[in-house]
This record gives structure tokens, sequence and C-alpha cells, in this order.
């Protein structure tokens, strides 16, 4: 019987093994050195903020494994031999196998700041960076003031959760707005607003200098690379994931930022695949990153593989962009592409509608010459993406988009409807040639 | 495993003090239960009517205060910071501790009135006689055990409900569907049956009537003495019993098929409306194991039987045999009940069988095969009607279901099993309205395509168990029979996946793994 070994129990490793179960009886192992059971990696959070157990968060009761014959090993892997095909462990031991899948995740990227190795500087990306933020940021008497670093999905994060415990947070972000990189300027401005508003430092136009130690080798402060000192207990580094694939570098296995692979998600070594956030493609999808750290990326990933390694060679083939967030209380959902004014397309337009009560907005992108819909960032309004997706199939326009909007929506049942208030503003909009 | 995780969350102490004006609140809530208190070990109090006031504002003034202080200098949005680490939610001492508490109160309140000082022949005393001037006030009589505990139910309802309201105030299902539990609780619940009773005469007597609590939910309502009193009653008391009828088979199931199950379950009952406020606290301590879900399709299932079986036999024995009298004899009765039961029986396995799953499939052969032999044994052989006298049956539901499930165990233990223990488990109202629900109804909880990330707030949020995350997760709508729609799931999802939803028939169980965004030959494959 071909003998499957995953290293890596994330969502892609998981949703590789429960796929090729449900069609073949392959014996499957699955290797982390992480945690004994899947877990929802976006849902760390909600552990330290008290919403959750860590039980809670685990997808799958422990039953499920067995029942599905899905062997788990926990153990580091620390060395890969294609010629062999063998795994050797940094515990001692190891295993053979047919087929490898290498589903390691991501982890924090570090810039080479000094001090950035002391205790209590951290991502928050693994289950041991939630266990060492509850170490050093247990609370306000340990831990008065955090500083985080970067202003993502990931450093918002922090910030509410450290907010849960009345920790004081400062945020250094380098743009002049949260998140500007990625949002549109009036999307990242409302948020900047928001966060503000929840009592966060948010700092733009910030960046770090230097991390300083106090005499244990703990973090006692930052410097901003204006020189100003920041007292702090914690520093969160969020400024980016990168592939965990250090464990890598003696194998002959191709690597760039992360492990090559081709659109059958195969590595330049027969019988190893590599999916999820560690995969880079070696040539980019669409506007999409050749890396891409998305949940949902990871679970297609997951599924295009198992097809593949049960004898269907299938290409992993992501339709339209799409993802989703929370930033404090404003949820935020973006269909198609929506770019920030620093990487803008020369062909592309946007149109903006905010909500009197600065909690809602939405940023819908065309095409200037045409008017197609490319794309949608929905603040704080619920959209179905069921919706969004056939619309960008079909190629729409933005005016077909703004006419149909009530279509897209899915708030829950009751909530006020803006759709009125955004054809308003549509039609009232300054003409741009 | 668990408790290793349990200890990492307690080690870091966070915050989960109240602050200064909660403090004072609770308090002021306190003192006003300490009168009761002090009521209940016979202190006389000289101006029943103020102090009874004073109790009753204090308390009310307690949980809202509290609530505006905990809610209202905060942000909109979802309120589940330290759930986990207060000890009251989180099954730690005080959650023990209500817990033992509201559970002797149980039952003291079903089975020894007498220490709340009722006196049958006579005047009250204790905390009975407290609420006298309350009573006289709406219904011209004195108060029972039972006036007590419907008004410190009504006061539960409204009181906290106040407090949901403030904590889901950016949501405005929620609101409304609060305001709707607080309105039946206490007009229908409350006010119309205490001031209906002041109708009463000598010669003209309605049976006590909250006319929203409808069979099985209220078991007791055909049984002989309110039948009697419907009838003697003339026009109206016959239109209530009609109105009885018309609830469980017309408006019941045209409800259920618009709405789905919530209409009752989470905008009017009483159970549930107490559970949606007293227990919200509570809702996430359900049991979400698979292996509860199987037990609470058994149990349900076998509670409706029982009612089912209690109610048949206890009507039965009371009619006449000879048609020429009345119509309804014990044989057109018991026939009628053999027949309804086997359409239902016979409709769901013809037009419905593909949906059942295999122990519903065993389990409906079971029961059916069971009622229908055992009323066959009663004809053929004269045996009494399912072997138990209707009496006895009458009584061991009234005790066990009626007293233990529903009020002991169902309200007693919110603190250590979640707020609806008794409307999973237990009720036979939820068990048809379920059934309903599952095979006959344009709800559903529709997910929106491939944004879930698996988090687990709302599967650990619904207060049903229903694990929500397996559905979503994989794109699909959530049909389940239990689901009372309270649409929290909904509301603490950071993704905006969830959404409560009465739309067609056709394709409302979606069984298919649907990832939008990907490679459609991948799906169909993936589906297979």
């Amino acid at each position: 019987m071909e003998h499957i070994v995953i290293i890596g129990n994330g969502i892609a490793g998981i949703t590789a093994a429960r796929h090729i179960r449900k069609i073949s009886d392959k014996k499957i192992t699955i290797i982390s050195a992480e945690a004994d059971h899947f877990f929802s990696r976006t849902a760390l959070m909600y552990v330290y903020m008290g919403h959750m157990r860590w039980r809670d968060i685990e997808p799958y009761e422990s039953w499920f494994w067995g029942k599905n014959s899905l062997e788990l090993k926990k153990g580091y892997v620390e060395k890969v031999d294609t010629d062999t095909q063998t795994l050797y462990f940094k515990e001692g031991g190891n295993i053979g196998y047919d087929k490898l899948i290498i589903a390691t995740g991501s982890t924090t990227s570090f810039y080479d700041w000094e001090g950035q190795d002391l205790k209590g500087v951290q991502g928050l990306v693994s289950k041991q960076d939630l266990e060492n933020l509850e170490k050093y940021a247990p609370n306000n008497k340990e831990c008065p003031r955090a500083v985080i670093i970067g202003g993502g999905l990931i450093g918002v994060e922090m910030a509410e959760m450290l907010h849960t415990r009345n920790i004081e947070v400062t945020m250094l972000v380098r743009e002049s707005a949260f998140w500007a990189g990625t949002l549109p300027k009036p999307d990242a401005e409302m948020i900047s607003r928001h966060i503000i508003s929840h009592g966060v430092d948010l700092r733009h136009n910030s960046e770090l200098d230097k991390i300083l130690a106090d005499e244990k080798g703990h973090v006692r402060s930052i410097v901003t690379k204006t020189g100003e000192e920041i007292p702090c207990g914690v520093v969160g580094i969020t400024t980016g994931v990168k592939p965990q694939i250090s464990f890598l570098k003696n194998s002959k296995i191709e690597t760039d930022k992360g492990i090559l692979v081709n659109r059958l998600l195969e590595t330049n070594i027969k019988n190893v695949y590599a999916i999820g956030d560690c995969a880079q493609q070696r040539e980019a999808i669409g506007n999409r990153p050749p890396v891409e750290a998305v949940w949902y990326t990871g679970r297609m990933m997951g599924e295009a593989l198992a097809q593949t390694i049960c004898g269907k060679p299938f290409e992993y083939n992501p339709g339209n962009w799409f993802n989703s967030a929370k930033f404090f209380d404003i949820e935020y959902q973006t269909y198609g592409w929506v770019f920030s004014d620093s990487r803008k397309k020369e062909y592309e337009a946007q149109f903006h509608w905010k909500c009197k009560s600065d909690l809602r907005c939405i940023t819908i992108s065309y095409k200037k010459e045409n008017g197609k819909f490319l794309g949608i960032n929905t603040f704080g309004i619920r959209m179905k993406h069921e919706v969004f997706d056939r619309w960008l199939n079909e190629k729409r326009s933005v005016d077909y988009v703004i006419q149909n909007l009530k279509q897209a929506n899915f708030d829950p049942e009751f909530f006020k409807n803006y759709e009125k208030e955004i054809q308003a503003a549509y039609a009232n909009q300054p003409v741009t040639v | 495993m668990s408790t290793v995780q349990r200890n990492m969350s307690l080690t870091g102490e966070p915050p989960k003090t109240i602050n200064t004006q909660q403090k004072i609140a609770s308090a002021i809530g306190l003192i006003g239960l300490a009168v009761l208190f002090l009521a209940f070990f016979n202190l006389n109090f000289p101006n029943k009517p103020l102090w009874l006031t004073l109790s009753l504002v204090m308390i009310g003034t307690g949980i809202i205060w509290f609530s505006t202080a905990a809610y209202l200098n905060k942000h909109e949005g979802i309120k589940n910071d330290g759930v986990y680490f207060k000890s009251l939610s989180s099954r730690g001492f005080w959650a023990w501790i209500l817990g033992i508490i509201v559970t002797l109160f149980y039952v003291v309140l079903y089975w020894f009135p007498q220490y709340l000082g009722l006196v049958q022949d006579g005047e009250n005393k204790g905390i009975v006689s407290l609420f006298d001037p309350l009573s006289k006030l709406l219904n011209g009589g004195p108060a029972s055990q039972w006036f007590v505990y419907g008004t410190l139910y009504t006061l539960a309802i409204l009181a906290f409900g106040i407090k949901f309201i403030l904590k889901y105030r950016h949501n405005k299902y929620e609101k409304l569907r609060t305001f709707s539990v607080m309105f039946f609780q206490l007009g229908f619940a409350f006010l119309i049956p205490e001031l209906m009773s002041r109708l009463n005469s000598d010669s003209f007597k309605l049976p006590y009537y909250d006319l929203k609590n409808i069979w099985p939910l209220n078991y007791y309502n055909f049984e002989q003495y309110r039948v009697d009193e419907f009838i003697s009653a003339g026009d109206i008391g016959l239109g209530l019993l009609i109105f009885g009828i018309v609830s469980i088979f017309i408006i019941t199931p045209i409800l259920t098929y618009k709405y789905g199950k919530r209409w009752y379950c989470s905008w009017v009952c009483g159970c549930g409306g107490l559970a949606e406020t007293a227990g919200d606290p509570f809702r996430h301590l359900s049991d979400k194991r698979q292996v509860a879900w199987k037990v609470e399709r058994w149990v349900i299932h076998s509670v409706l039987v029982f009612v089912v079986l209690m109610t048949t036999a206890v009507i039965h024995s009371y009619l006449g045999d000879d048609s020429s009298k009345y119509w309804l004899t014990k044989d057109v009765f018991l026939i009628s009940v053999a027949v309804l039961l086997t359409l239902v029986f016979l409709g769901v396995w013809i037009f419905k069988r593909e949906e059942l799953q295999k122990d519903a499939r065993i389990g409906s052969i079971a029961y059916f095969v069971i009622i229908i032999a055992l009323i066959a044994l009663h004809y053929t052989t004269g045996k009494t009607l399912f072997l138990i006298e209707a009496e006895t049956l009458r009584q061991s539901y009234g005790f066990m279901i009626g007293a233990v499930f529903s009020g002991v165990i169902g309200v007693g233990f919110y603190p250590i099993f979640g707020s609806r223990v008794w409307c999973r488990f237990g009720c036979p109202m939820a068990a048809i309205l379920g059934f309903q629900q599952r095979l006959f109804s344009r709800f559903r909880i529709t997910t929106n395509g491939g944004q879930c990330i698996s988090c687990g707030n709302c599967s650990t949020y619904c207060e049903m168990g229903i694990d929500v995350r397996a559905y979503a997760q994989k794109g699909e709508n959530i049909v389940r029979s239990s689901c009372v729609g309270c649409g929290i799931c909904s509301a603490v999802c950071p993704r905006g996946v969830l959404k409560l939803e009465n739309g067609s028939l056709e394709k409302r169980i979606n069984s298919n793994e649907i990832l939008l965004g990907n490679d459609l030959d991948l799906m169909s494959y993936v589906n297979k």
C-alpha cells in the first residue's frame, strides 16, 4: 500500500489528507511538531480573548483521525532525503514515504532588527506564539504596554487581543493609513479611525529601528526610526509571513522564497509535492502573488493535490480572488481585485461610498475605458460570494453591479439596506474621464 | 489536552473583574433578592406592597444598570471577551453555586411549596404572602407559588431581555426577536391569563390558559378537568379549546413551513425566552460532540412518543363509548390517532425517505410499530390501552418530564449544561417543530461560498449544540431539526459566512462541497 506522508497538519495538509482518504485507502501519515490535532490558525486570537477554549478551535473531534485511519505523528522533520525517500526527525528516528506532501505553512518574517531575538518579541502564527503571548502578556500588570510593528491582518488581531486584557497598544505602521499597501486610501483611513477609536495608539508613517533589552534578556522598549523610545513588555512582529522551509536547506528540493511548484503542485523532485503557504508557484497565476498565505488557497491546493495523488492529475486553478477579515468590529470582504493607491493599475478607476456612521464603506474597481467591473471591497456590509463570483465571470459592468447590488446583500434579516444610498452616490459622482 | 490548554489560559489571569458601576448595580440587585430571601425565611414585612415593589424594582434596576455599565461604554459589536475566563460562565465555582441554588428553588417550588409559604386554606405566609398584593391587583385572589414563579420568570425575561438587547444592539434581528419574547411573556404568559381569571365566578370558570403555550409543551391542555372547564364555559371556552387544537394542527405547521421553528422557539416560547435572555451567558456550554447529537435525537423523540401516548391514553380514558351521546367516542378517537400517525409515517417514508438517517429510520419504524401494536393489543385482548393506566402515565409524565426535565434540569443546570438543555433534549413541541423544519420548511442557514475559516465561533455559541462549523466549512447550508433560529451563529461569525433565510425548497439542502473559486471540474470530482 502506497504510503503518503504529509508534513504539516494545517488546513492545506489536512484537506489533502481528508480528500485522499475520501477516494483511496492509501496509508496516510500526518506529521506535526506544533500541535496534536489540526486547529484553525485564524482562530488563535479567540483563545487568548477567552471567546473559545483550545478544543473549540479544533474543527474535528479527536476520534476523527482514528476513524478515518489518518495516522498522526508528533515530531520535527529536520532532514529530507529524497534519494532514499526518508524523513529524519530532530527527536531521532526516521520515516520512509512513497509520496511526500510538504505543507509546513508560514512563519513570521523578521527583518534583521537589533534585538529581534529577545524574549517577548514574537509574531502570531503558531500555537507556540499563542503560548508565548500568554506567558509574556498575561495581563496589564506583567505587560502594561505592547508595541505592534506593522499593520496587516495579524497586526490588528494582536491589537484586539491585547486590548481585551487592558494592555495599552502602540502600533507602528509604515504607511499613512492602516494597511494602505493593500487597501485604497479611503478604506484604509476609515479602518485607521476605527482602530484609534478603540483606544489603540496607532502611529502612521512610523517604523521600528531597534528593540532594547532589560538585564534578563527580555524586551524593555523599542526605538522608532525617529529616535523615540517606547517602553513595552511585548513586541508583536506583524510585518508579514514567509514560507517555513528552513528544514529543506540541505535537501535537493528546489526553493526560492517558498518551495517551487508547478500548477500540479509538483516540486522538482519526483513524488514530492508542496501545498499551502509554503509553496511558491513558478509562474504567478493572474494577479495572485506566487506565494499565497491565505486560508482558502491552502484548502484548494489540498483538494487539487488529492486528485493528482490519486491518479487524476489536476492543476491548481484558483478562480476569482476573494478574501475576508475583521478589524475590531468592522467586517471586511473583498471579491475580485481592488488595488491600493500604490499598486493601482493604470486602467483601474474606483468608486467609493462611505456611510455616515463611519463604520461601513465600499470601494468598487472598474476599467476606466469600458466600465468593466473588476472587484469590490466591502466594509460593514456582508455580500454574497457566489453572486460576485458569477458577476466577475460574466464580466458585468460597474453599472450593472451597482444597479443589482441588493442581490448580493448577505446581511442578516431586518438589517438596514444601503443600496439606495450607494446608488444615489454613484449616480451623483462627478464625471471623471 | 484540554485541561492543559485551560490552565494555559488561566495562568494568564486576564481581567475578569467588573467595573465600579457594575459592582453597585450587582449590590442593588442582590439587596432586592435578599428581600425575597428574608420573606422566604418568614420575615413578615409590614408594608407588603411597598417591600414587594422595592424588591422587584431593585432586582430589575440592578440587572439593567449592570448591563448598561457592561455594554454602553463599549463599541457596538460582539461581546464575548473573557467568557471562558469568568467563573460564572465557564463552569467554575460560581456557576456551581448558582446552579445549586436555582435547582433547589425548583425542587421547593414543585414539591414543597409550603416552604415558600403557601397555605391552602388560610392566609399565605413567607414569600408567597409577599406576592399577595400583586396577585390581588391582577387576578383578585391571593398568590400561589406559581404566581410567585410567574412573576419572577417574567421579571427575568424582561430585565435580562434588556441586557441582551444592549449586548446585541448592533443586530436588529436579535433586538426584534428579544422584544418579541418579552412581549409574549409579559402579555400572553403573565398578564392575560391573570386578568382572564378575574372573569371567573362560581358559575363561570376558564382554565388558566397561556395562549401561546401549545400542546405538547402544554401537555396538560387536553386533560379532563380542563376540557370540562372549557366546555362548560360556553362559546369562549369552546373557542379556546378549538384554538388549542388548531394551534398544533394548523397554525404551527403553516408558520413552521414559512419561517422554520424559530417563529416559536426563539420569538414566542417562554422556555426559549428565558434561555435567550437569562440563559444567554451560558449558551456556549452546550455539548457540541457528535455523541451528544446522537443522544439528543433518541431522547427528544422518545419524549415526544411518551407525550403522544400519555395524551392519547388520558383523552381515551374520559371519552364515552356511546356514539349516540357524542360523536367522539373512545373508538373514534383511538382510530383517528392511529390513522393520523400512520399517515404521517407513510408520508415521510414515501416522500422524504432519502433524508432520513439510519437511526431515524430505525427509530421511526420501531416507535410506529410499538404504538400501532399497543393499540391493536388493546382491541384484540382488551388489555388496558398502552398496558399502563392513563393516570399513571399522566403522573409520571408530569413528574419526570414536566417537572424534573423542563424545570430542575432545564433551568437549574443552565450554568453547567447551557441554556437550552430542555429545548434540545426534552421538549416534545421542539421535536414536532423540528421534524417539520427538517422536512417541510423554507428555513435554512445559508453559507457564503468559500469564506469560512473554520474558526469555530458559530459552533461554540450555538446554544443547541449544533456543530455549525462542520457545515459552513464545507459550504453546506445548515438544515437541522434542532436549530431554533436564534441567529447568534450568524452574529458571531467574523467573516460574514452565515445567514438565516426563508427561501425556496429547491437546493435548500446542498450536500455538495462547494468551494467557490476553485476549478469547477475539480469540484465535480470532489463531490463524487
